[in-house]
Parts: C-alpha cells; sequence; structure tokens
C-alpha cells in the first residue's frame, strides 16, 4: 500500500481514513474523524492543537498502543491497524521510541537500566555486555556520559528527559513519538531537548511530537494542526530555528 | 531457541530486581509462606522422630513379646479396664506348663516409689517379675545376676536396679551387694542391668528396678492378683499360635465360654507396633492438616500482595508494554516474582522450621528426625505455592491496557 514513489522519500507512517470512536455510555466520542497523514523518512513533525482535539489519541494509534475504530495505517511498510496485541507489542519495541510528558521511567532504577529495558524485551542477539554497552552508547548520544548509575530521583527533570529519549533510541527505532516532551519542563530545558531532538533528526531520525506551545513546535520542520479530531493544516516551516541557538541568547549566555 | 531462553533470563532478571528493591515487604510477604513451611519441617521431623522411637521402643521390649493384660476389649477395639485384675500366678505357671508355643513366661507387676540408699533416694518404678524376665526382654545383666527361682519362690527381698537408678544411687559404683529401702523395706542388690538407652517422648528405659513379682506383690503393693503376664513366643512363626493357645487356656481356666467377653486381652508386638504406627499415622495427619491450612493461608497472603503489587506498579506495566514488553513477558515477570517469594519463603521456612525443630529436640527433648525429602517436598510446595497464587495476579497484570496503564496515578 506504501506509495510507489520513485526517487522520492519513503513513507514511514501512511495513514488514511483514520478514525477512532469511543463509547462513553450512551455517548460515542469521535475523537479521531478520518484523519489523513503521511510522514517520510527524516521528517520531524509537530502535532499541535486545542486540548481535547485527538492529537493523544493520534499520537497512541501512530505508537501502537491503541487500534483505531476505522482506516488504515501503514508503519515502515506494514498495515500494523489490525494487528493483535502482542504483534503491537513486538511493533513498538522494534520499530517506535517513545517520550512522554512525565519521563515514564521506572523508579530506583539506574539510567543504565532504563534504557536497556527495551533491549530485554527485544529479539536483542547481544550479550548481556553489548546490551551494556549499546545504553551507554545511547546515553552519551543524549549527553548524559557519567549519569549512567544515577536513578531518576538523582536526576533533574531535563536529565530524565533525555533518559527517557536514550530509551527510546537505544533500539533504532523508525519513528521517535513524544507527546508534550517538554510539558513539565522550563523553558530553557524544553530548548535543550528540542535542540537533542534537532541532532537525532540532523543524524537522519523521523520524530514527530505533540505540542501546545508554538515555539517549541516552531523547532520542527512541519506542524500539522489537529481540531476536532481532523487534521486542519498542515505547513511547513522553511525557516530553521536552532533550538540551542535560543539557549545561547543574549539574557543568559551559558557556557558549553 | 537461544534466544528465547536469553530473554526468559532477562525477565528472570527483572522480576529479581523488583524484588530486591521491595526487601522489607518481600520478607513480610513471604512469612505465609515462611510459616508454613516451618509447620511441615517441624511436623514432619516430629512425626518421623516418634515412628522412629516408638519402632525403637517396640523393638526393645525383646522378640516375639506378647503381653497378657487383664480387661475386655470392645468391638472397637480399645481396652477397658474394669476394677481389679483377674490374672493370677497359676495363670502364668499354667500357660507355662500347657502352651507349646509360649517360649519363656513371667508374672509382671508394678508400683512406683521412692528408693533410698544411705543419704541418696531417687523415685522410680519398681517392677514384679519372674526370673524368665530376662529372656523376654532380651536384656542381660552388667553386673551381679538375676535372682532365683528360689529368691521368687521366698519372696526374697532382692532387687535388680536399671542403669539410670544404680548410677544415680551409687554414683561411685559398689551397687552390687548394697542395700537400698524401698518404702522402708531393705533390699539387696543382686544385679545391675546393662544400659538399653534410647528413651521415648523423653522417659528413660534404664530407670527401673526389678524385683521378684512375690515379695512386690507382699511387700510393697499388696495385691493378690498379678497385673499383667508377659510371655515370648518360641519363635517369631509361633506367635500366633502361643496367643490361640494361651487365649483358649485363660478362657478355660477363667471358665469363658468360646465367643464369650473375656475378662483379659493380649497384644503381640506386632499388634503395638501397629497401633503407634496408626497413631502417629494420625498424628503426622493431623500436622499435614495444618501445614496445608497455613501454607494456603501463604499463598493467599502471597496472591494478595501481588495483586496490590500489580496496582502499585501499574503504571511500571504500562511503560514495560510502551516499549515493548508483551503480555507474556509481563506474565512471567509477576509469575517468576511470586514464585521466588514463595521459594524464599521456603528456604527461610526451612532454616526456620529446622531451627525450632533441634530446638524442640533440645528444650523438650522429643526425638526428632529431619529427613532431606521433607525439605524438598516443602521447597517444591513453596514453588507450586507461588506459580499457583501467583497466576491470577499475574495474569491481571498481563491483561491489562497499556494506554491506561500509563495514565494511571
Ligand atoms: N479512553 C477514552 N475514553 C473515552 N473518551 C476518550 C478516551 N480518551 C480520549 N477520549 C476523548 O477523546 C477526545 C480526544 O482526546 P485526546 O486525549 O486525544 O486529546 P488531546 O488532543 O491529547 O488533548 P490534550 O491536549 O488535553 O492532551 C477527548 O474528547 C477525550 O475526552
Ligand atoms: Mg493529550
Amino acid at each position: 500500500m506504501a506509495k510507489p514513489n520513485f526517487n522520492g522519500p519513503k513513507a514511514v507512517i501512511e495513514i488514511r481514513d483514520l478514525v477512532k470512536i469511543y463509547h462513553l455510555g450512551e455517548v460515542d466520542v469521535r475523537a479521531l474523524d478520518g484523519v489523513d497523514l503521511t510522514v517520510n523518512e527524516g521528517e520531524f513533525v509537530a502535532i499541535m492543537g486545542p486540548s481535547g482535539s485527538g492529537k493523544s489519541t493520534l499520537m497512541n494509534i501512530i505508537g501502537c498502543l491503541d487500534r483505531p475504530t476505522s482506516g488504515t495505517y501503514v508503519l515502515d511498510a506494514k498495515d500494523v491497524s489490525r494487528m493483535s496485541r502482542d504483534q503491537r507489542a513486538i511493533i513498538r519495541n522494534a520499530k517506535i521510541g517513545f517520550v512522554f510528558q512525565s519521563f515514564n521511567l521506572l523508579a530506583r532504577t539506574s539510567a543504565l537500566e532504563n534504557v536497556e529495558l527495551p533491549l530485554l524485551y527485544a529479539d536483542f542477539d547481544g550479550s548481556t555486555r553489548d546490551r551494556k554497552q549499546a545504553a551507554r552508547d545511547a546515553l552519551h548520544r543524549v549527553g548524559l556520559e557519567g549519569r549512567e548509575a544515577n536513578h531518576p530521583s538523582q536526576l533533574s527533570g531535563g536529565q530524565q528527559q533525555r533518559v527517557a529519549i536514550a530509551r527510546a533510541l537505544v533500539t533504532s527505532p523508525a519513528i521517535v513519538l513524544a507527546d508534550e516532551p517538554t510539558g513539565n519542563l522550563d523553558s530553557r530545558t524544553s530548548l535543550e531537548i528540542m535542540g537533542i531532538f534537532q541532532d537525532l533528526n540532523d543524524s537522519g531520525k523521523t520524530i514527530v511530537l505533540i505540542t501546545h506551545e508554538p515555539d517549541i513546535a516552531r523547532h520542527a520542520k512541519r506542524i500539522v494542526h489537529v481540531r476536532d479530531g481532523k487534521i486542519q493544516q498542515d505547513e511547513r516551516i522553511m525557516q530553521d530555528r536552532i533550538a540551542r541557538k535560543g539557549i545561547e541568547a543574549p539574557i543568559a549566555p551559558v557556557a558549553r | 531457541m537461544r534466544n528465547s531462553i536469553v530473554r526468559l533470563g532477562n525477565i528472570t532478571v527483572v522480576g529479581l530486581k523488583s524484588i530486591a528493591r521491595n526487601k522489607m515487604r518481600s520478607l513480610l510477604t513471604a512469612l505465609g509462606i515462611v510459616i508454613g513451611v516451618a509447620c511441615v519441617i517441624v511436623s514432619v521431623a516430629i512425626g518421623a522422630g516418634v515412628a522412629q522411637s516408638v519402632s525403637e521402643m517396640i523393638n526393645s521390649l525383646g522378640s516375639n513379646f506378647i503381653m497378657v493384660m487383664p480387661g475386655t476389649s470392645t468391638q472397637s477395639g480399645a481396652r477397658m479396664f474394669t476394677g481389679n485384675s483377674t490374672l493370677t500366678e497359676e495363670d502364668a505357671e499354667a500357660i507355662k506348663r500347657e502352651a507349646p508355643a509360649v517360649g519363656y513366661v513371667s508374672p509382671n507387676t508394678r508400683t512406683a516409689a521412692q528408693v533410698i540408699a544411705g543419704e541418696l533416694n531417687w523415685s522410680t518404678s519398681i517392677q514384679g517379675v519372674g526370673v524368665e524376665w530376662p529372656n523376654i526382654r532380651s536384656w542381660n545383666i552388667d553386673e551381679g545376676s538375676f535372682f532365683t527361682e528360689g529368691d521368687v519362690r521366698s519372696g526374697a527381698k532382692v532387687a535388680v536396679l536399671g542403669k539410670t537408678v544404680a548410677d544415680n544411687l551409687f554414683p561411685s559404683g559398689g551397687a552390687v551387694g548394697s542395700i537400698v529401702r524401698i518404702k522402708n523395706v531393705p533390699f539387696k542388690v543382686v544385679g545391675v542391668l546393662e544400659k538399653k538407652g534410647g528413651s521415648m517422648m523423653g522417659s528413660d528405659q534404664d530407670d527401673l528396678i526389678i524385683a521378684p513379682y512375690t515379695t512386690v506383690m507382699k511387700r510393697l503393693s499388696g495385691q493378690s492378683k498379678i497385673g499383667m503376664i508377659i510371655v515370648s513366643a518360641a519363635s517369631a512363626e509361633q506367635v500366633q499360635d502361643a496367643m490361640d493357645q494361651m487365649d483358649a487356656l485363660l478362657r478355660q481356666r477363667h471358665r469363658i465360654p468360646p465367643g464369650g467377653d473375656a475378662d483379659f486381652m493380649m497384644r503381640s508386638q506386632e499388634e503395638m507396633a501397629q497401633a503407634n504406627a496408626q497413631q502417629v499415622g494420625l498424628m503426622r495427619n493431623l500436622l499435614l492438616g495444618i501445614a496445608i491450612v497455613s501454607l494456603a493461608v501463604g499463598g493467599i497472603g502471597i496472591m494478595n500482595i501481588m495483586l496490590v503489587s500489580v496496582t502499585e506498579r501499574t503504571r511500571e506495566i504500562g511503560i514495560r508494554m510502551a516499549i515493548g514488553a508483551r503480555g507474556r513477558h509481563v506474565l512471567l515477570q509477576f509469575l517468576f516474582e511470586a514464585v521466588t517469594l514463595s521459594v524464599l519463603g521456603g528456604l527461610l521456612g526451612v532454616l526456620f522450621g529446622v531451627g525450632v525443630a533441634k530446638l524442640i529436640e533440645r528444650v523438650i527433648k522429643w526425638p526428632i528426625v529431619i529427613s532431606p525429602q521433607a525439605i524438598i517436598v516443602a521447597f517444591v510446595v513453596a514453588a507450586t505455592i507461588g506459580i499457583f497464587f501467583g497466576f491470577y495476579p499475574a495474569r491481571k497484570a498481563s491483561k491489562l491496557d497499556p494506554i491506561d496503564a500509563l495514565r494511571y496515578e
């Protein structure tokens, strides 16, 4: 079903006429009402929209945590819209990296162990040492070398979110999904996190993130506006905005 | 194949970490199993110890031993003793004379008294018996000699001391030839029995004095009838014959028609052993019942805590599912955790149970036998309980919806 696109970019996410209806007693809530969305490899998409517009619902389906009521969803050339629980778990493990607003790290578990966790559930052929090395490399990518042994309670919010990003990266997924990743962070730390996402995207990672804040969304390359379960507007950002530049703004220069 | 083993190992590690993180709670959770398994260990140890010491005790009665007691046996097999003994020394003599399958015969009458030797005194049981007593009980004389037929006939004031009595009254030796006073009657010590050793529930077999039954009846107990008659069959094959012959003879002598209620009853060594085995079996079943109840309670405790744990860790389960844990991963994690808890509980229970059993042996002086089988069984039972009672909470965890679980506060 993937679009045969000669020499064009490869589609990672292809969503057609997606509908999600929640049944609340007598009332049917159409959380998604016919969404079409294609995300190509290497894109950095921000999904915006008012509260209750269906952003998280869309994200849960893209992340294979949930199934649509109708419509199709092809992820990385595989139709995942009718998959069973276990099949979706395997897809989540192999193809998707999640970053949540509330970090969702395991408490009383070191940063390294948190990052290792997805590999424990994977068809990971390597030894324990390989696994630890992969986790260490992922932590290194988000700038957390030296913090491997820290527990979440011993890390700042920004650092915790970096651990979560490292955990999302460790399986080399096809897409990284982030639902309001900066919602619990101050603006400076938010920019740091966006900087990491930009770095990842520069190195080829496909990223989809949800945010309320236009300032955050502007660091993506494309903004999709959702309203009442429909895509209302889809815009490309032409002018690159480097998150790190924001941090290095004149008000608070930071030695790096 | 290799992958699935690795994965199983990984899940195992995941479960172990959760337990290590909640040490105190894990311990409290396992407490029910600890107590249940300790119960199993202690009860089996006591049961086995009692069984062993009872069989030792019965074997130490001598070989082919038969006891003839006054009283009737009811239909249920219980013994009823209705007042005075009906057995006489003439009965004993008649058995000796007329029952060919009987080897040795001795009247046996008993009383308890305080025995004084010089400054020392000792309370013990006095057994009045005939000269064939050592043959029946296969009990040898260590020092001196047993009393004679003449001593029995004349009611001589002679006594043979059990080893414990001799050691207590004559700590520096020289018992033979000395005088002991039993109820103020002076008895001359003619011999000391060899040590039998072995005690049954704290009672010491060597704590007794043997004297001619005539003397005991006349001087000490004042009874005219002998308490019971002890007999050994001529051979192991003739035990039943001996019992049949004695039954016929005593019925005839006591003028009891065949089929009528006899005023005496008999027990062979084998019957006593069986009765005891039955009693021990009963006790074991009772203890087993207690153990089953406590293990079930322990299992329910594990189920309860695992359910609490699943609820508390709903978010953790959601995170694990979001990053790729399948239902069976979560199921295995919680199942493994429950089994680890129960097996750790089993381990503590074995240690605790062995400790308690040893304490019982030291303090109450009950015999104890700790068998490796009991320990293995306790472990297997603990693991099974972990699987059985851990399954429901683990399944519940594995069926959680990842989105709901992630949203759980
Ligand atoms: N499990 C559910 N059961 C019933 N209704 C639901 C459920 N989840 C979401 N909804 C409804 O679906 C609609 C979309 O919800 P969704 O969480 O996707 O919104 P959102 O855009 O993420 O909002 P926010 O910005 O506040 O996070 C809302 O009306 C919500 O009430
Ligand atoms: Mg939302």
